[in-house]
């Protein structure tokens, strides 16, 4: 039996890929090795990924806070993704990234940028995600 | 949902909370045609109960254009879901089970271009329904492993049989796994480090 014939495709084949999330001053002006780098300095707004993670500064929202950003300040007293923001209101990724940026605005939550793939690797960062894997 | 009685909207359970010194994320994505396994490979290995993140879209922008210029736009919900893995006290991975649909991937900002890289899961009853997010992958130079999903009744293929079905280069990593196995699903993400970190190694993305 002969399983069906794939082709292969090329870096910039087809419709145009969607441009990175650009990188910031603080990625580029390191060490161009890298390949890995943290996306943006803390509490910038644009850009937030699904896996950025939001901290609210203080425990209690203030009495000004909407019922929306009280119940997301509620669920980051601890740090969380954006994507687990997302899944425990029930609200679409794009909501939740509105709903940050004003809480970021206000300066109620700080946001931590991931780490994401450039044009170069970081041999220690994927050492340290085999080590965790390893544990599992 | 009322957001008035929001002091009750259930959050993680409190040991799943990752500590405050958490200071970024990384991402890997799952991927592959309808039904292959992405969701169960996502509970798999994940540390908490797996979560779904949704999107709406309207059907404008999912280029169907059999409803083209009808004023009643339809939206459609897409849902991924994903899973968490905590690495150390300051880094966390998060896998992320994408629809197969290309024409989804751009809902979430970056979700390909920041990933560390890709499992493109298969199965070898319905290869070809894996083929397009392989050559999308390809195209974004995004970097992958491939996974064959073995299911009972599967036809079985020798690697280089499949290699050159799949017309993949030798570097490429083909292996099998069965996603509903913590520990096979685990070896799955080793392969795609141990791949990434040889790229770094020798300094190239594909
Ligand atoms: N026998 C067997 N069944 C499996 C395996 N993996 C998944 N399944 C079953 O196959 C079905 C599809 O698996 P899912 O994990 O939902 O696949 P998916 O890729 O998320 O599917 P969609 O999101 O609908 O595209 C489910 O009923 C699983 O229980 C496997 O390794 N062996
Ligand atoms: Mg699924």
């Amino acid at each position: 039996m002969t399983p069906p014939q794939r082709q292969r495709r090329t870096p910039g084949q087809g419709t145009p890929a969607q441009p990175a999330a650009p990188a910031r001053k603080e990625g580029e002006g390191g060490n161009p090795e890298r390949l890995y780098v943290v996306a943006g300095p803390d509490g910038e707004r644009a850009d937030i990924d699904l896996v950025t993670l939001i901290v609210a500064r203080s425990p209690d929202p203030p009495p000004s806070a909407t019922p929306e950003q009280a119940a997301l300040l509620r669920l980051c007293v601890a740090p969380l993704s954006v994507a687990e923001l997302s899944a425990y209101l029930s609200l679409p990724f794009s909501v939740v990234t509105v709903l940050i940026t004003e809480l970021l605005t206000a300066e109620l939550v700080q946001a931590r940028s991931p780490i994401v793939r450039k044009a170069l690797p970081d041999r220690s960062l994927l050492e340290a995600v085999m080590h965790g894997l390893q544990r599992l | 949902m009322d957001f008035n009685g929001s002091d009750t909207i259930p959050g993680p359970r409190a040991e799943d909370q990752l500590p405050h010194t958490a200071q970024s994320a990384v991402k890997i994505v799952i991927v592959g045609g309808f039904g292959v396994g992405k969701t169960t490979m996502v509970g798999s290995v994940s540390e908490i109960k797996p979560l779904t993140t949704e999107e709406t879209m309207t059907q404008a922008g999912i280029g169907v254009d059999d409803n083209y210029g009808s004023p009643s736009k339809t939206a459609t919900t897409v849902a991924m879901d994903f899973g968490r893995i905590r690495i150390t006290d300051e880094l966390v991975l998060y896998l992320f089970g994408t629809p197969g649909q290309e024409r989804f991937w751009f809902l979430w900002n970056g979700l390909f271009e920041g990933a560390l890289g890709a499992v493109v899961l298969v199965d070898t009853r319905r290869l070809e329904v894996s083929f397009d997010v392989m050559g999308r992958l390809e195209e974004r130079g995004v970097p992958f492993v491939v996974a064959v999903n073995s299911f009972p009744d599967a036809p079985r293929y020798p690697i280089t049989d499949l290699r050159s079905a799949l017309d993949l280069s030798e570097m490429i990593p083909i292996v099998e796994c069965d996603v509903r196995r913590r520990a096979s699903s685990r070896d799955v993400l080793m392969t795609l480090m141990r791949f990434l970190h040889s790229l770094a190694m020798t300094g190239s993305l594909t």
